[in-house]
């Protein structure tokens, strides 16, 4: 009776806790599993399916463990005991086998998936995609609409079913630009320039978080990435532009100064070329900008591939 | 005590000790070098390694330091043949030749820095000083080891143990001869070309 | 004259000043107890100074279990701060919160997994390959001080000044001068480079020892399978370890002499850094995972009293990890954009690990089956290792496939991904290596209804403490927040995660019971027989704990499981006449140029530039002595060994 409690408490357990936990989750919004947008459905759709996967190894290896370890406990003498028997070919090719057809299939998923959902990549649409230049600070969020001639500090605004292509750079210590309700992250470095192409699938305000430490204000480097309709996009663009907020080189030096939790803030754009002139920071001021700009996106790729 | 050093002759578990150290202290130099690859072109608007670097200089350094390598073969074999002065002599020219190199290499250092080209000017120069500078401190090390050795058989004659740590000297000073001529082809001739 | 030392730099806050006051406490009291007791002799000759293999062990495993413990309290300050800093302050502010996380890191990697590592590795190695010591007794003590070093280092850090705010890697710019211009940076990198250099030396140590030093007849293959997991842990110490100390270097050169590596200007790189540093860091972990392969390869047959399944395959196996771990690094960072070719490259090296990791659970299995299986606590810690490990290993797969990386990245998902393999792995691996060898290393048997209890805590302890962190990553909560927003929903599970770390620590406290329980009734619990578990290897062939020389006779060896081949043919070794055996003299130089290495750092972290170079030339001084003394070794003779070996008890 004691020894079956021994093995019927651990199942028992372990069960406890999915159970507890699935209680627990239910109608609970997981950004990952629950994603608003093109590019973190495919990612959770791959999520499961690895998962998947992996449980033709994990579930077979369990049940071996616990049926081995009641079946050749020291107490059943019944069972067939061979203690010189310590190879066979049959056997171990088909554990070498079996996971490296696993592995094989997973490879090609993985070969698939990381060019189709390559953060580099621009998304399929019909229609014009959304620019945004994002910027990490000391500790928030500067994003730029180069189009629009407007800019935010911890919001990112923009249209439903329209494909966003976010520019990422930093004046600050690295950062991550994640949005996890829209998908996968991508880190911001100073004086280069990253890319993150999203799509929101659905109107709603989603959290927007840095997700590498930057420093003592990191925990509170929060945005919001909200999706609206199209018109509603337009009539914010609006609002922006006539807040009487300018965002002047000068502003911009105020807003580089470490701060912590900083609320949203909406500006038009008072100077050209701001994210530029931001990167340049980090390159040397004498020479050529056009020029340098340029050999800087040779110098981004060429260390990247290294 | 005889018996003792008579084994400790036998084992030759410390060359082969120092033969893996130096497998290791390979892979150190291989980081730097990877890091200078890397960052050659760093220049950060500063002159670049064309500009600033003497080739016949660094060859002078280079045939110097080969030269101190052939002479510490020399004394290598002079040591087999239980020649204690001849070995004294060529161990005593491996340092002077090590430190003629080591005083070349200073003073091309200082004169980039008088230039105002020093470690600080830009990431190209600051993997150029700690490259050659590393390779500087484990010349340094050797010249410390040769002294050391040469005190060593003056006091105490070429027994087992000297005729080992001789030959682990030996060892040493090749390493670095071979780190130099990594340096010379990838800092000095690739960076002159280019 | 000080450098940047002031008065300035010692706390001044509530909880750093109790830590820092009760760290000075706890090292005045040992120096008052052992001025007390007159111990400050005895340790000095038969302990700190000693080069016999055995003792240096103890050592480590000590500092290990000390530094455990400070990492410990350090994760319980993490956890108590997340479950309450729901738009709370909790009990720390954001900056402490940074210098915990960091200590937390780096103390539970280089000072409590790597000094178990070396500790059992030196207490056992040399004894399952019939040598008398290692290779170098000497770069053996160097290399243990040089770890205490580093360890002293951190912990000073604690009273005098500040640590690292930048994690346990320390990502430049963020590690730079201009972000982090304090010595907590200086500290982290000093500490490392002094410890991962005695890390370095133990390497080529310990691969010198197995190639030279194995007993006459042990050809490779006929090796146990733990001096083969060392083997190649040692190889992949000696490419790894340099990339770090260059690393590291690179780093101080950067914040002290105005370098420019890794700074955002100037034409440096921080990319470069994340590159070097994982080329070094991806290695490191399963330096750390492989040795407790090689334990769970003895404990599995012993306790299953069957031959290890699959031999040759487990060796090639741990051969192709080890390979494979150093064309992976770039699977810490897909998220930098590099091209989809290469984050795929890197994703698909990273799961091909899987195979062979996978093969040896299986040849594990494959030991159990047809098998006599006794669960004492090694078996358990086993039985634990098997279920966490692979559910780590699954969770491994998939954030090494880049596109669910990027959802995954350093959210609190990737955090329980490697506590799963740390914990469950390393962890699990090295208790159960410390259960199955303590009556080798002590001469007495622990309590094994204790040790089982221990071990069900840390399983499920485990189990409730990083499922929630699992489900908080994929909420959207990254690693190392100080606080969040009581609107995110995070606080339960945040909860749920404290009450599981508290089960771990009541684990803890009842293998600290454990071993109180050991010690006070050993002489119940002596191990006469020197093979308390009916072993099938060479430590268990001599006395527990073994005599000082190891081996009367270097045994000759015929096959794999030497000793149990004895064992069952009957036969004993062939009475061989006693020969003198040469066994190093004790000294203390090696603690002396460590504690130089110890001033140096400090100074350096201090920028006080006299001390820097008094020490430094002090040090060299101490090794010129060391190489000027010829007489390094004392004799046993023959006659005397035969009169040791006649008191001896015997089996």
């Amino acid at each position: 009776m004691k020894k079956r409690l021994k093995i019927v408490l651990p199942i028992i357990f372990s069960l406890g806790i999915v159970v507890v936990f699935g209680i627990f989750l239910r109608g609970r919004d997981i950004a990952v599993i629950h994603p608003a947008g093109t590019v973190a459905e495919r990612q959770k759709d791959l999520l499961i399916f690895a998962t998947l996967l992996g449980m033709v190894v994990i579930i077979p290896v369990f049940a071996m463990t616990i049926f081995f370890a009641w079946r050749y406990r020291e107490g059943n003498k019944k069972a067939n005991y061979q203690p010189e028997w310590s190879s066979n070919n049959l056997l171990e090719f088909i554990w070498w086998g079996i996971p490296i057809i696993i592995i094989l299939i997973l490879s090609v998923v993985t070969w698939q998936s990381s060019h189709e959902l390559d953060p580099y990549r621009p998304l399929e649409s019909e229609k014009k995609p959304v620019t945004i230049q994002v910027v990490a600070l000391q500790w928030k969020w500067l994003f730029i609409y180069p189009e629009q001639d407007i800019a935010t500090v911890n919001l990112a605004q923009f249209p439903e079913d329209t494909p966003v292509n976010f520019e990422i750079t930093s004046d600050a210590p690295m950062n991550s630009f994640w949005i996890p309700k829209l998908g996968g992250q991508v880190y911001a470095m100073n004086g280069m320039v990253t890319k993150l192409h999203l799509q929101a699938d659905e109107v709603g305000e989603y959290e927007g978080v840095s997700a590498n430490i930057s420093g003592e204000g990191f925990a509170g480097m929060k945005f919001v990435a909200k999706a609206s309709s199209q018109t509603e996009f337009e009539e914010w663009v609006k609002a922006a532009k006539h807040s009487g907020n300018k965002l002047t080189l000068d502003e911009y030096d105020k807003l580089t100064k470490p701060s912590k939790s900083n609320p949203a803030a909406l500006y038009s754009l008072a100077v050209d070329n701001l994210r530029d002139s931001i990167l340049d920071k980090y390159m040397r001021h004498n020479s050529d900008k056009e020029s340098k700009s340029q050999n800087m996106e040779q110098i981004n790729k060429h260390e990247m591939h290294h | 005590m005889n018996k003792v050093m008579e084994m400790q002759r036998k084992d030759d578990s410390p060359l082969f000790g120092l033969w893996v150290y130096l497998m290791t202290d390979g892979m150190l130099f291989a980081s730097l070098f990877a890091t200078f690859a890397v960052l050659r072109n760093s220049t950060f608007g500063g002159p670049s390694g064309a500009e600033l670097f003497s080739l016949s200089f660094a060859l002078l350094e280079t045939l110097i330091l080969l030269t101190s390598s052939f002479t510490i073969g020399i004394a290598m074999w002079f040591a087999h043949q239980r020649d204690v002065r001849a070995v004294l002599f060529w161990v005593g020219l491996t340092f002077i030749l090590g430190a003629l190199f080591l005083s070349m290499e200073l003073q091309e250092f200082s004169h980039l820095v008088q230039e105002g080209q020093s470690w600080r000017q830009s990431a190209f120069l600051s993997s150029f000083f700690t490259l050659v500078g590393t390779h500087g401190l484990h010349i340094i090390a050797g010249l410390v080891w040769c002294a050391f050795v040469v005190l060593q058989i003056m006091h105490k004659g070429l027994d087992g143990i000297r005729m080992k740590r001789l030959a682990m000297l030996a060892m040493f000073w090749h390493f670095l001869d071979v780190i130099w001529i990594f340096i010379f082809s990838i800092v000095y001739l690739l960076g002159g070309i280019t | 004259m000080l450098g940047r030392l002031t008065l300035d730099a010692l706390p001044s806050e509530p909880i750093t000043i109790g830590g820092a006051v009760m760290m000075t406490l706890s090292f005045l009291g040992i120096v008052g107890l052992l001025l007390y007791f007159k111990k400050t002799k005895w340790l000095w000759k038969n302990w700190l100074t000693s080069l016999d293999h055995k003792k240096i062990g103890v050592m480590y495993i000590v500092v290990a279990v000390v530094m455990l413990l400070r990492g410990v309290a350090d994760a319980a300050m993490m956890r108590t701060q997340q479950a309450l800093a729901a738009d709370a302050p909790g009990i720390v502010h954001s900056d402490m919160f940074q210098q915990v996380f960091s200590a937390h890191g780096t103390i539970m990697i280089f000072f409590v997994a790597m000094g178990l590592m070396f500790g059992i590795i030196n207490l056992i190695l040399p004894l399952q390959i019939g040598a008398r010591d290692v290779a170098f007794p000497f770069l053996n003590s160097v290399s243990f001080w040089l770890f205490v070093a580093g360890m002293v280092l951190i912990n000073i850090s604690l009273v005098i000044g500040e640590f690292s705010t930048a994690g346990w890697l320390a990502y430049p710019p963020l590690s730079g001068l201009e972000y982090s211009p304090g010595v907590g940076v200086d500290y982290w990198i000093w500490a490392l480079q002094i410890a991962g250099i005695g890390s370095l030396l133990s390497g080529v140590n310990f691969f010198v020892t197995i190639i030279k030093k194995r007993a006459p007849g042990m050809t490779m293959m006929k090796m146990p399978m733990f001096t083969w997991s060392v083997l190649i842990t040692m190889v992949m110490i000696l490419f790894a370890f340099p990339i770090l100390t260059a690393t590291l270097a690179m780093l101080a050169l950067d914040r002290t002499m105005g370098m420019h590596f890794f700074t955002s200007s100037f034409g440096g790189n921080p990319m470069m850094y994340i590159n070097l540093i994982w080329a070094w860091g991806h290695p490191e972990v399963y330096i750390l995972i492989l040795p407790a392969f090689g334990m769970f390869s003895e404990i599995v047959p012993v306790f299953t009293r069957k031959r290890l399944f699959g031999y040759a395959s487990m060796a090639f196996a741990l051969g192709s990890i080890a390979f494979l771990s150093f064309i992976v690094w770039l699977h810490h960072f897909f998220t930098m954009g590099a091209g989809a070719n290469v984050n795929a490259f890197f994703g698909i090296m990273t799961m091909i690990i899987a195979i062979p990791t996978g093969v040896k659970v299986f040849n594990w299995l494959f030991t159990m089956f047809r098998g006599r299986i006794t669960f004492t606590t090694p078996m358990v810690w086993f039985m634990g290792f098997i279920f966490t490990f692979t559910i780590g290993g699954l969770t491994g797969v998939l954030l090494a496939v880049p596109a669910i990386d990027f959802q995954m990245h350093n959210s609190l998902f990737l955090v329980a991904h490697f506590h799963n393999m740390i914990i469950g792995g390393v962890v699990f691996g090295y208790f159960a290596g410390l259960a199955y060898w303590f009556p080798k290393i002590t001469g007495f048997k622990l309590n094994d209804q204790l040790g089982k209890a221990a071990a069900w805590c840390w399983v499920i302890g485990f189990a409730v403490a990083f499922v929630p962190l699992y489900i908080l990553g994929m909420m959207g909560a990254t690693r190392r927040l100080d606080h969040y927003a009581v609107s995110t929903g995070w606080q339960p599970l945040f909860v749920i995660a404290a009450f599981g770390g508290l089960i771990i620590m009541t684990g803890i406290c009842l293998q600290i019971l454990q071993l109180v329980h050991g010690i006070w009734f050993r002489k119940r619990n002596l191990d006469k027989t020197g093979d308390p578990w009916d072993g099938r290897t060479l430590e268990w062939s001599t006395t527990s704990p073994a005599p000082f020389y190891n081996f009367a006779t270097i045994p000759k060896i015929h096959s794999r499981d030497e000793f149990w081949e004895r064992k069952q043919s009957n036969s004993r070794q062939p009475k061989h006449e006693y020969q003198d055996i040469h066994l190093p003299k004790n000294t203390g130089l090696g603690i002396m140029i460590a504690a130089m290495s110890l001033i140096f750092g400090f100074a350096i972290v201090w920028h006080i530039w006299w001390l820097a170079v008094v020490s430094l030339f002090v040090a060299i001084a101490l090794l010129l002595v060391r190489f000027s003394d010829d007489d390094t070794e004392y004799v046993v003779t023959a006659e005397d060994l035969a009169k040791l070996e006649g008191s001896r008890r015997y089996a």
